[in-house]
């Protein structure tokens, strides 16, 4: 705390974020606040079945209901479908023939008031045809079991199949093979805000839609083509977000088609509210997988190939899961030294709400069954867990190389070594490792493992972050950007970043929040892409608008523009510094000397696109990441040996390699809150309980999060590695450590206690069957 | 069936209202949508997420599982009452320097709980800090920054009295 890096004036030192004084006093709008004039509430029809043909919905009852103003049924949206790409466009914005999940959408009405609008809910008569159902991937993948989508033979979602190296030949050629299975759990994306939009038509061909979207332009899209309106006429204002980890505030969901068409019908705003349980049991969910990982290393411990077969529950609908599939395959040749790799990648649809990405989309799941094998590997071998890491980590390239993996992954800087180093010495690992401690009923162990996530993500088509910046007479800045702030701090880093490189303050920038009808189209904010190539579009940006007053100060001065600079809102000739004016009156004379100039600077990010290619995900082979961040974590865990309960201990350290920390603080409570609330969410708490489709713990009593009782006072190290393709050299943070937490927890358990427990989470019961078990086993020894 | 329109006088951030709400209505949503204290959030209405904590004559409560005709007579507090006008409370001045805040949806719960902490243990071990906000949930930032600003916001108070 309290460090700073590099000799800037702003980044790298510690830094208020812009947004926080806004938030700390609950003067920051959330979707769910915004109240216009004559606006009407709308609720959503819910299918009582998880699998049913639609025979009728007759809405007459709910129409003649007084206070209702307009009802929708899928039909009003004409036979429109979307998806997340071109060719995965299963889903309408309610079903009109068939529902594939429990409480899927098949109408919405609009009234004067919520109550009412529920009431209509009940008023529309639905007529079900029940099917049986899939409920897991495994019933789907039977011979004859019931289709989820009639045209989808074998319920197969996605499947990937991936070959490099010669994965036989050097399994033949190994010590040692292990080969294990491991499942991770269905979970919640756990943010505390529900869905909540309000829209409207300020005339027949202009929307207005405001809704807690982290990708504000995934609905401009899809609501121009949904609706047959010019991009233009699509107007979305982004709200604050009460966090997004993927999928429900990327995509759309009912609520947000409901608000749109049902204000055109009524023409007044429509403001719908998801409750938590709406959110629960019906918004998308961390894909639950079983993955089976065969792995052969040498004596030393060095890995020689690993085959990965997964099997993963897609729900009803395709969603990301494209993208879930090959971003669990494609990083697992990271961040240690993998020659041969194969990968069969199987998704299915199920009658379950849709999976899609989360915090550590993908490498969360297949680095847990990695790093805890790995750990096993270790122990067989005898090998020390954090020397078997070291043995295999990927060496820092020299500056100006790239390593590439065997999978054509590539790699420009890493810390993954330093940061093991780090944390080994930071929890004194020499001294603890392989000694159990026992007090009363509570063992204590402890764990350290490696991960990495790609940042600066770049997918095929659309990959450009855009900013514009817009000096105003008096000096003050405007920054507009189509990239949104959910939470991570993007948008002091932005500000900080242009603040830099202009030379003035960040008091100075006034941000806009997403208005498409004024900011620069953006991808969104997934995948940990938004620092990155934001933060180059940033620098574009201010070089752009910095150019421009440079000409004029060097006018003034009669000297060459390279020959002056800004700093610190100064601005002087570089050979004799007392040659200077202010920032203010730089602006002043480049905005008033007659005719004027306006000043804005314009920049977007090339890094996502310009690089060493695109993945292609049927291959499994190329850059999903601009670039990759690097993580190790130590967690020390205490189990109750008698009631199975396991809390993560204080002594908890985390070494991340974000490149260079643009903001240390975000840097530090991202890694913190990447790794509990997703990582060992994951490991300890999180699961929801499923019958038939039905989610039987949609609520956060019955569905445990981490709650600050528990919460481990994870301590974060910074490791520099400048990386040439990041703003100022930086990588993405907090991703790496939703993917390093899950196995160290795991470890760490079985270093209490000598139990494995491969699916997750490890919660309690779980805990004290396998204790009980190890007990048993012990005496028929005996 | 919806509940009989009952007379509510009550006093919030100071101010006194007197309101006619349903007796079935809940207080996060008088102040919500008849008073637009809108910093208050929804975001469970089963008491489990801590998202609507506001003060009833000084106590945390969660004002999703107070009925509004409970608060008859009573002094509400919101979060929009804690900062004297451009002047924030220390807790809320220590969560903006520590870097304790993400998304901020949970923040102005979990300031409400801190305060009533504060007000009335001025010297909280970790473990009180802990405990009086468990019944807040964020989901980003991980709480060791929400717990140490607490702390440092403790220290800042003592000192300052």
């Amino acid at each position: 705390m309290g460090e700073t890096f590099g000799n800037y004036s702003i980044i790298g030192k510690q830094m208020p974020r812009v947004d926080a004084k806004a938030k700390v006093t609950g003067q920051a709008k959330y979707a769910a606040d915004i109240e216009l004039p004559g606006m009407l509430w709308g609720q959503v029809k819910r299918s009582p079945y998880a699998h049913a043909r639609i025979l009728n919905i007759d809405t007459s009852k709910a129409e003649k209901l007084p206070g209702v103003k307009a009802v929708v049924t899928g039909k009003d949206f004409g036979g429109f479908k979307w998806g997340w790409s071109r060719e995965t466009r299963d889903e309408e914005p309610f079903a009109t023939t068939k529902v594939r999940y429990l409480y899927e959408g098949v109408a919405a009405v609009a009234a004067t008031s919520e109550e009412v609008a529920e009431e209509a809910c009940d008023l529309i008569e639905v007529e079900y045809e029940p099917l049986a159902g899939v409920f897991d991937p495994f019933e789907a993948m039977q011979e004859g079991a019931p289709l989820v989508h009639e045209d989808r033979p074998g319920n197969i979602c996605v499947e990937y199949h991936w070959n490099f190296g010669d994965v036989e030949k050097a399994f033949a050629e190994s010590y040692l093979v292990w080969e294990d299975t491991f499942q991770t759990p269905r979970m919640a994306k756990g943010y505390i805000e529900p869905p909540a939009v309000v829209a409207y038509w300020p005339d027949p061909h202009h929307i207005v839609y405001q809704g807690a979207k982290g990708s504000p332009y995934f609905p401009y899209r899809i609501l121009s083509r949904c609706f047959n309106l010019p991009l233009s006429n699509v107007r979305v204002i982004q709200p604050f977000i009460g966090s997004d980890f993927g999928g429900t505030k990327n995509d759309m969901v009912h609520c947000d088609f409901a608000a749109v068409m049902l204000s055109k019908k009524t023409a007044r705003p429509v403001k719908l509210v998801y409750t938590q349980f709406d959110e629960l049991s019906t918004c998308l969910r961390r894909h639950p997988m079983w993955l089976t990982i065969k792995t052969g290393v040498t004596k030393d411990g060095i890995l020689k190939a690993t085959y990965l077969k997964v099997v993963a529950d897609g729900g009803a609908y395709t969603r990301m899961s494209p993208l879930t599939m090959f971003l669990t395959g494609t990083c697992m040749t990271l961040p240690y030294e993998l020659p041969n790799f194969k990968y069969d990648a199987y998704n299915y649809f199920t009658n379950n709400p849709s999976s899609a990405a989360m915090r550590g989309h993908g490498l969360y799941h297949s680095r847990f069954a990695a790093d805890v094998q790995l750990e096993m590997i270790a122990e067989e071998l005898g090998i020390d867990p954090v020397e078997i890491r070291l043995r295999n980590a990927i060496e820092n390239p020299k500056p100006g190389k790239v390593y590439q993996t065997v999978n054509e992954v590539h790699v420009a800087s890493c810390g993954v070594k330093e940061c093991v180093e780090k944390v080994a010495q930071a929890v004194n690992w020499e001294k603890v490792k392989g000694k159990k401690r026992v007090e009363g009923s509570k063992a204590y162990g402890i764990a350290i493992t490696a991960a990495t996530y790609n940042s600066g993500t770049k997918l095929s088509a659309h990959n450009a972050c855009a900013a514009i910046i817009r000096v105003c007479e008096d000096g003050s800045v405007n920054y507009l950007t189509g990239a949104s702030d959910v939470g991570q701090g993007s948008d002091t880093v932005t500000c900080a970043i242009a603040a830099e490189v202009l030379g003035i303050g960040l008091e100075d920038i006034d941000l806009k929040r997403v208005d498409t009808a004024f900011t620069p189209v953006d991808p969104g904010s997934y995948g940990s892409r938004v620092t990155v190539l934001a933060g180059q579009a940033a620098i574009k940006a201010a070089l752009d608008a910095k150019r421009q007053l440079l000409e004029v100060a060097a006018q003034q001065f009669g000297v060459k523009p390279e020959e002056v600079e800004i700093k610190n809102k100064q601005v002087f000739v570089k050979s004799n510094p007392e040659r200077s004016m202010s920032w203010e009156r730089l602006v002043r004379i480049a905005c008033y000397e007659t005719p004027g100039k306006v000043i804005i600077g314009r920049g977007y990010s090339t890094q996502g696109i310009s690089l060493l290619g695109l993945a292609v995900f049927s291959r499994g082979v190329g850059d999903i990441g601009t670039n990759y961040s690097f993580t190790a974590q130590a967690v020390e865990v205490e189990v109750d040996v008698e009631t199975g309960l396991v809390k993560c201990t204080d002594n908890s350290v985390i070494a991340h390699d974000c490149g260079f920390p643009l903001n240390p603080q975000a840097v530090e409570t991202q890694c913190q809150g990447g790794s509990y609330h997703q990582g060992v969410a994951a490991a300890l708490y999180e699961e929801f309980k499923m019958d038939k489709g039905q989610t039987l713990n949609a609520n956060f009593i019955d569905y445990k999060r981490p709650r600050a009782c528990e919460a481990p006072m994870t301590r974060v190290e910074h490791v520099l590695t400048n990386d040439p393709y990041g703003p100022f050299g930086a990588k993405e943070a907090s991703e790496g450590s939703c993917c390093s937490a899950p196995p160290a927890v795991i470890n760490a358990i079985y270093n209490a206690t000598g139990v494995w427990i491969k699916d997750l989470p490890a919660q309690p019961e779980k805990v004290f069957w396998a204790l009980k078990k190890q007990r048993e086993k012990g005496k028929g020894k005996k | 069936m919806k509940g009989e329109p009952k007379k509510l006088a009550l006093t919030v951030n100071g101010k006194p209202y007197e309101l006619t709400v349903k007796s079935n209505t809940l207080l996060v949503d008088v102040l919500r949508k008849e008073l637009k204290l809108t910093g208050t959030k929804v975001g469970c209405l089963d008491s489990a997420c801590g998202a609507c904590t506001v003060h009833i004559d000084g106590k945390a409560v969660r004002s999703c599982s107070v009925l509004a005709l409970q608060t008859n007579g009573r002094q509400v507090t919101t979060i929009e009452g804690v900062a004297d006008g451009d002047q924030l409370h220390p807790i809320q001045e220590a969560m903006v320097e520590h870097g304790a805040i993400e998304c901020g949806f949970c923040t102005p719960g979990m300031v409400m709980s801190a305060k009533a902490l504060l007000d009335e243990n001025p010297s909280p071990t970790r473990e009180e800090v802990r405990e009086a906000i468990q019944g807040n949930l964020c989901a980003d930032e991980g709480y060791v920054k929400y717990i140490e600003a607490i702390e440092i916001a403790a220290e800042k108070m003592r000192g300052g009295q």
